[in-house]
């Protein structure tokens, strides 16, 4: 990265601006300094070396081993739990942000036309949000839990099916989904600053075509705030590739055995796998059982495809946007 | 009904005069009103349940504990208490507040001059630079993982907290982008005001924009803490394996089997974990609002 003021003046400049030149230069540099330290090292030496790793046998007590592509041919041809993973985290990925966005900007929705206790209904329904993701799932787990949960409890009192929840395979991830919905409080506030900064003239000159309440969501509130909700599914899909703590917390907590991470094989994704992330699966390879050529290549698949990811959210974002301001 | 409402604005001359018409639009927008607040206490039942029934369930009996009661038949605040000595809570108390503070810290010294030279100061390359923070931002940890932790093997750092402390001298990626949106709301005038007084760089920085951003820096430093208060990856990375730098969200993710093989008492070390944070956000929601309304503003 280069560092240099900016050069407006052509030609020879004096001594003394060319001092002071140099002197703003050293300013910048010495601000940034840490900075530029952290990325060297925790940014792009790890992601040149995880790509070199990749290719490599490496359990940190031998040096890497090159080895050309095989990590990759078993990951995508010999590794059965890696598609488990996958799949479990796509879905995660489409099913839960899909269901935040909607249900945040519902809730937000909601929020602006509650003519009185705006306040105090924003509170109530960030609340959730602040709640530490561990305290979260275990919360949702007692009260989900089939024997003597609260929401088994009252289905069973209005005499309607009382499903397993977290312990059946089927429901395990809308479980967490619905965990992912009581928490959805920081997209709301988002969505909501979005809603209330649609200019007020736009809903009047639409009441005046005489537009229905769905043309209106579509052709005014929509254009206004979808560079928000693309800023919403993107980080949501960013942070969907990488669940973690709530899918690791809740088959621990379910299963009823003590396992931080995963250290028993046998209920990973307890139950029946169903709960098994890409990021917990590259986590017990990488970490638990030191195949750390293997959890590389599993971290470069990750990252082209959160990039990717991004990529094209991006560009279907600008013809979104566009698209709404050409049928104006 | 933002329809109805300018509607009945248009006609605002007209308004004295009782036509039927009239009538008819305010009882729509008196029924609109009571449908709408139906539905929003609804949903704020729906997201205060769980509250509910995890603070019942913590003050239960541990024989009541195991019936799927709702409501406690006595109140056994003693179970707090419990939790204490059923789990080493204070440990893990000690660990988080380590944590949590030391990286907040240095998070604030690290970062707090990259977010100025990347708002306040004029240098060939800084869009790029502030793509990289962006870059950084989004980056999932796991990409970047195997060499760092190789890193902190070497360096024996791995069964401590240190391995997430310690990087944060060297600058975080969300703590830079959301102190730089901060900085970027400061008018100029005031820094230009004070270099023309022949303030230094740094002087403009500590005694011109810092007493200005503060509830910018309050929001950021909170939402660091809260992060690491709340962290399960890291420590689960780095600790799992050596309890004694276990943090709360370790010790809870185990503490049912652990420790506790009953639900009163593990909603109890629960809310116990959860209560730190919801005190803060009573005490400081308005700076909290901000910030996060501020992470969605740009994207």
């Amino acid at each position: 990265m280069t560092i240099a003021v900016d050069a407006r003046s052509a030609g020879q400049p004096s001594p003394a601006l060319r001092a002071k030149r140099r002197r703003q230069r050293l300013t910048v540099l010495a601000f940034l300094t840490p900075w530029l330290l952290g990325v060297a090292i925790f940014f792009i030496y790890p992601l040149i070396d995880t790509v070199y790793l990749s290719f490599t046998r490496y359990d940190l007590l031998s040096p890497p081993k090159w080895i050309g592509l095989t990590n990759y041919r078993f990951m995508f041809t010999k590794d059965p739990q890696v598609v488990q993973a996958a799949y479990n985290t796509l879905w995660l990925v489409v099913i839960l942000v899909t269901a935040r966005v909607l249900f945040g900007l519902a809730v937000a929705t909601l929020v602006t036309r509650l003519k009185s206790g705006l306040g105090l209904f924003r509170t109530v329904f960030y609340l959730p949000a602040l709640v530490p993701p561990v305290a979260g799932v275990l919360a949702f787990v007692f009260l989900f839990n089939p024997a003597t949960g609260p929401v088994n409890q009252i289905l069973g009192a209005l005499g309607l099916p009382q499903p397993l929840w977290f312990n059946d395979p089927s429901l395990s991830k809308p479980s967490l989904v619905m965990l992912g919905l009581w928490g959805v409080g920081d997209l709301m506030i988002i969505f909501l600053a979005s809603l209330l900064d649609v200019p007020k003239e736009q809903y009047e000159a639409a009441a005046l075509d005489g537009v229905n309440p769905w043309q209106r969501f579509r052709y005014v509130t929509l254009p206004n705030i979808s560079p928000v909700l693309m800023f919403a599914a993107i980080t949501g899909v960013i942070a969907a590739l990488q669940y973690f703590t709530e899918a690791v917390v809740a088959a621990s907590v379910a299963s009823g055995q003590a396992t931080t991470g995963g250290g028993n094989a046998a209920l990973l994704g307890y139950p029946e796998g169903s709960t098994l992330t890409y990021a917990q699966w590259l986590y017990v390879m990488g970490f638990k059982n030191y195949y750390l050529g293997y959890a590389s290549a599993l971290a470069v698949v990750m990252f082209a495809v959160s990039l990717g990811v991004t990529l094209i959210l991006l560009r279907r974002a600008r013809s979104l946007v566009y698209g709404a301001e050409g049928t104006r | 009904m933002s329809a109805i409402t300018a509607t009945t604005q248009m006609s605002a001359p007209n308004r004295d005069i009782d036509t039927r018409g009239n009538r008819r639009a305010k009882r729509r927008k008196r029924l609109s009103f009571i449908a709408d607040h139906s539905v929003g206490i609804a949903v704020a039942i729906m997201f205060l349940a769980p509250f509910v029934f995890i603070v019942f369930q913590s003050f239960m009996t541990s024989e009541q504990a195991l019936t799927g009661d709702l409501w406690p038949q006595s109140w056994h605040p003693s179970n707090y208490v419990d939790v204490f000595t059923k789990a080493p809570m204070l440990l893990y108390l000690r660990n988080t507040l380590l944590y949590a503070t030391l990286a907040t810290l240095f998070m604030l010294l690290s970062s707090i001059p990259a977010a100025y030279a990347l708002s306040r100061l004029q240098w060939k390359g800084r869009n790029i630079a502030f793509v990289v923070v962006l870059m950084m931002m989004m980056l999932p940890p796991q990409v970047t993982q195997v060499p760092i932790y190789v890193m902190w093997t070497r360096l024996h750092l791995t069964g401590t907290l240190w391995p997430m402390i310690l990087p944060n001298l060297l600058g975080d990626a969300f703590s830079i982008f959301l102190l730089r949106q901060f900085f970027l709301t400061i008018p100029q005038e005031y820094a230009d005001a004070a270099r023309v007084d022949g303030c230094s760089e740094w002087q403009v920085m500590t005694k011109v924009i810092l007493p200005m951003a503060k509830p910018g820096i309050a929001a950021t430093a909170m939402f660091m803490f809260f992060f690491c208060w709340n962290d399960f990856y890291g420590p689960t990375l780095y600790t799992s394996e050596n309890p004694d730098s276990w943090t709360i969200s370790l010790g809870l993710a185990s503490f049912r089997n652990l420790y506790q093989v009953q639900w009163n008492l593990t909603m109890a070390a629960t809310i116990l974990a959860m209560l730190p944070v919801l005190i803060v956000f009573f005490l400081a929601q308005k700076v909290f609002v901000e910030g996060i309304t501020l992470t969605g503003v740009k994207g």
